[in-house]
């Protein structure tokens, strides 16, 4: 099956390209990139007039929530989410139930996305057995299994001890160590960041010190072993502020971010909308300001989605208890897109940030449309306008503070290994 | 007139409508000078007390405030723990609903909580207390017993002393005295003090030397004896020793001050029994006063159409 | 349209002869409390009072009566009714309470004031004094003293200003449509 795409503005950070091409995909491979009108001919067309074509966005922090937590998102459901998200890799967080701390749970993953799976499937496992931040689980054997990088995530890792055991540990394998940054017994009983908001809504906060104090002692340990660090979902400008003090001095550290973060202020809680409610906490003005400057600067290396799904019982109910996420695959784009709409950077940094500098620090062969790469592929129309519903999102957590926004750019079509999705 | 069918905070009110309520918790002050407290007002409306932390002075006050107003009172006291595994917030609501309940009445643990049941059904919600958020019919019947005292709250310097962080009466007393024009004060040990508070133009105090004097109204705040515990002051002794409400540091207030406590006191912790029962505390006022207040309030509620 | 019905003289004239009344069917004024009922009646109990005191050179007891939650009809309001001040300046059992208001319409109100006097005390008599009955009684209610009858339409409306200053006093009826 041949599957030619024309007429596309065609940006592809990996290889400089940024011009008008017709990309002819041959079964689960691109085969080639050709000046408009030159291709030979294919099975189908797909024509991509008015659409940019990009490597198929890669996400390095998304929760599919199987095996165990079926009713809120499945491996089928959340790749389904991701492909109309214009996503066709998604890395997978451990926090599942059993947590993927063994080379079974990361087998029986990996062979679940090849069955049902709508895109690529790269497990993250854990880095302590149950996530209990106590014994290293074995990397090798994870790693053996598709693990491409290890985390806690969703549980910090407490024990500093423990944390550096980690990072000097995953040298023998390259792999990232994904640091969840926050300090428990500063963070405890928070649900929102603390600040003037916290105290007039009367929520307990969860100061941005309780982040940055983490950050700092992960860069810390990361000098110390040199280790390979990633800093998962940095929310606060101190953080920032430290990642980026760390690169001055060379340390190899990269960090992400997500929309939310550059998206959203603390001042919406007054409504107590519990799908507001995220971990870490989205903060103030401030925050989002230096969060965008850390982007542009190239401190803050990819924006991830933390893709949290929730069921509605878990979210339509009590602040105090209601679960921490967002469901975000399905927004990703458009709200990043919005930094390029407001001159912050450009399209072809903005396909970097969430194509190619992600598969990059996940070590996978992604996000790129050279000529032999995967055929993951998304087709999108950075003009068009819609309204985000999140009743219709693919899905299964509905649990999105950007639910009725007026957004610009839209996913029209998706390849995944080859695969076509079209979206109305 | 009330704008909206529920009071959900201090913060959703307006001035107008702050005054609207004292005027007529005077009148009903005045039903409950009489020998049939009694009047007909709420004749065949059920309002439910739904209370999921326990509380037996505000639970009574509302109850016996419906029941001088000829409502039927359906009383749920639900222990925080069961709720967790089992009935969400949301059914309890349509329950209640479907016993044919106008008003509900609502105290939780958790903040928020009031509004989430005001969009979750139709009933009239009033706020008994939710997490640290607001506790806004006690900041009326304080606002009425200060009023009663002092005629006026422009120019009024207020103190509040204590646990601000944890204190919903706290915050909603700011809220109303801030709109109704007085200066406030809150003074407490920089542990318990909320973040970025004075943001709300208030003088911030860690002193209680420095933030009584000149006080008109000093209010204690009830000092959760857990705290200790937490972390957020060494002992209670200390707490008393320096936060503490003596009449030697009452000396420092105006001489017709009055002093204020929401209740349960714990005496000898942030109040020294001398000055909770002496000249100056209208302590027990307050009690009679909100049961005045909450009955303006449940009269005027149950007029709004949704 | 309006028209004028009673002018300044002819209120006058309506309360005292009302107040003669009052003291005649009482046998003089001993044991009495005029009660106004807010708002209308307040002003009409103490212009009533003080011809009293004229009469028979004695202090009147004057009292003011909120009815706002003892009315019926609560439930179909808008918005809750403003409460007004109730001032009951004796103890009511045993003494003979005049009850004053400017009109009698459909006795509603007069059933309310009564259910909230009764909750004060145990009163000797309660009777009931009005400047204007304009029929349409929706309950068996009468008036023991009535400044004017007048037939309305239900629809009509009628406008009673009188002030403690007796010279402006004016009662209007404007045609309902």
């Amino acid at each position: 099956m041949k599957t030619l795409i024309v007429n596309g503005f065609v940006i592809d950070p990996s290889q400089n390209l940024e011009s008008k091409k017709d990309i002819l995909i041959e079964g689960k491979k691109i085969q080639g990139i050709y000046p408009v009108g030159e291709a030979p001919s294919a099975d189908r067309t797909i024509d991509a007039s008015d659409c940019i074509v990009i490597p198929g966005l890669v996400d390095l922090h998304t929760h599919l929530r199987e095996p165990g937590f079926e009713y809120k998102e499945t491996i089928a459901s959340g790749t389904m989410a991701a492909v109309k998200g214009g996503f066709t890799t998604v890395c997978c967080m451990p926090n599942t139930k059993p947590s993927n701390d063994s080379e079974s749970v990361t087998e029986f993953i990996m062979d679940k996305a090849r069955k049902e799976g709508a895109c690529t499937v790269y497990p993250i496992g854990a880095v302590t057995r149950g996530q209990k931040g106590e014994e290293l689980t074995e990397l090798d054997a994870m790693s053996k299994s598709g693990c491409i990088a290890f985390s806690d995530d969703g549980m910090p890792v407490t024990n500093s001890l423990i944390m550096r055991r980690a990072l000097e540990y995953s040298k023998i394998f390259n792999v990232p160590i994904i640091a969840h940054c926050e300090d428990p017994f500063l963070a405890e009983g928070g649900s929102v960041n603390e600040g003037f908001y916290s105290t007039t809504v009367g929520l307990k906060g969860i100061p941005k010190a309780a982040e940055e104090i983490m950050v700092a002692r992960d860069i810390i340990l990361c000098e110390l072993t040199g280790g390979k660090l990633h800093i998962a979902h940095v929310s606060s400008g101190g953080s920032v502020r430290i990642i980026r003090e760390a690169k001055a001095r060379g340390i190899a550290v990269t960090a992400e971010t997500c929309p939310h973060y550059f998206s959203l202020t603390d001042e919406r809680l007054t409504t107590y909308d519990t799908n507001l409610k995220v971990n870490p906490p989205v903060r103030t003005q401030e925050d989002v300001d230096a969060i965008k400057e850390g982007l542009r600067d190239g401190t803050l290396d990819i924006i991830a989605t933390d893709h949290a799904p929730h069921h509605s019982d878990d979210k339509n109910r009590e602040f105090d208890t209601a679960a921490f996420g967002i469901s975000g695959l399905e927004t990703a784009f458009a709200l990043s897109l919005k930094l390029v709409k407001d001159g912050l950077i450009d399209l072809n940094y903005l396909i970097k940030l969430m194509c190619l500098r992600p598969s990059l620090i996940a070590g996978i062969s992604k996000g790129t449309l050279q000529p032999g790469a995967d055929a993951d592929l998304a087709i999108i129309n950075t003009e068009k306008e819609y309204t985000v519903d999140s009743a219709k999102f693919l899905s299964k957590g509905k649990n999105s503070p950007f639910h009725s926004w007026q957004l610009t750019g839209k996913i029209e079509h998706t390849i995944a290994m080859g695969k076509l999705y079209n979206w109305d | 007139m009330i704008k909206s069918k529920d009071l959900l905070g201090i913060k959703e009110l307006e001035v107008e409508e702050i005054y609207h309520i004292l005027e007529t918790a005077a009148g009903f002050k005045d039903v409950l000078k009489r020998d049939i407290k009694k009047v007909p007002a709420l004749r065949g409306k059920t309002v439910a007390n739904l209370f999921f932390e326990p509380s037996t002075r505000t639970r009574t006050s509302f109850e016996l405030a419906a029941k001088r107003l000829s409502a039927d009172v359906i009383n749920i006291s639900v222990p925080n723990s069961s709720v967790v595994k089992g009935e969400t917030l949301k059914d309890t609501a349509l329950t209640i609903q479907a016993l044919g309940a106008e008003i509900v009445i609502i105290r939780h643990t958790s903040a928020g909580v009031p509004h989430f049941l005001s969009r979750e059904s139709g009933l009239s919600v009033v706020n008994a207390g939710d997490g640290t958020n607001e506790h806004p019919t006690q900041a009326l019947l304080d606002a009425f017993t200060i009023q009663s005292h002092k005629k006026k709250f422009k120019g009024l310097i207020v103190a509040i002393v204590g646990d601000i962080a944890h204190s919903r009466v706290a915050r909603s007393n700011i809220y109303a005295l801030i709109k109704l024009g007085a200066t406030v004060r809150i003074i407490c040990p920089p542990t318990l003090m909320p973040s970025q508070i004075e943001k709300l133009n208030i003088e911030v105090y860690d002193s209680l030397e420095k933030g009584i004097k000149g006080a008109d109204v000093v209010m204690a705040l009830r000092l959760q004896l857990e705290r200790q515990n937490k972390g957020f002051l060494p002992s209670l002794d200390e707490y008393f020793n320096l936060y503490g409400l003596t009449t030697g540091k009452m000396r420092l207030a105006k001489s017709d001050a009055i002093v204020m406590h929401p209740g349960p006191m714990n005496r000898g912790v942030e109040i020294e029994s001398k000055v909770a029962d002496g000249p100056q505390s209208v302590i027990l006022e307050q009690v009679t006063n909100g049961l005045a207040v909450r009955m303006a309030i449940l009269y005027l509620l149950s007029g709004v159409k949704s | 349209m309006s028209k004028l019905i009673l002018d300044s003289s002819d209120v006058n004239r309506a309360i005292r002869r009302m107040a003669h009344e009052i003291i005649e069917k009482n046998k003089g004024s001993a044991n009495i409390c005029l009660v106004g009922i807010q708002k209308g009646g307040v002003i009409l109990a103490k212009r009533l009072a003080a011809q009293i005191e004229i009469i028979e050179d004695t202090a009147i007891e004057v009292g003011t009566l909120d009815i706002t939650f003892y009315r019926d009809d609560l439930n179909t309001k808008e918005n809750q009714p403003v409460v007004n001040k109730t001032d009951i300046p004796c103890i009511i059992s045993n003494k003979t309470l005049v009850l004053v208001d400017d009109v009698l319409f459909t006795g509603r109100s007069i059933r309310a004031a009564m259910d909230a006097l009764i909750d004060y005390g145990r009163p000797a008599y309660i009777q009931l004094a009005v400047l204007i009955d304009r029929g349409h009684r929706e309950l068996p209610i009468r008036a023991d003293y009535a400044g004017k009858n007048i037939p309305t339409a239900f629809n009509d409306l009628i406008e009673v200003s009188i002030s403690e200053e007796p010279d402006n006093d004016r009662v209007v009826i404007i045609n309902g449509q």
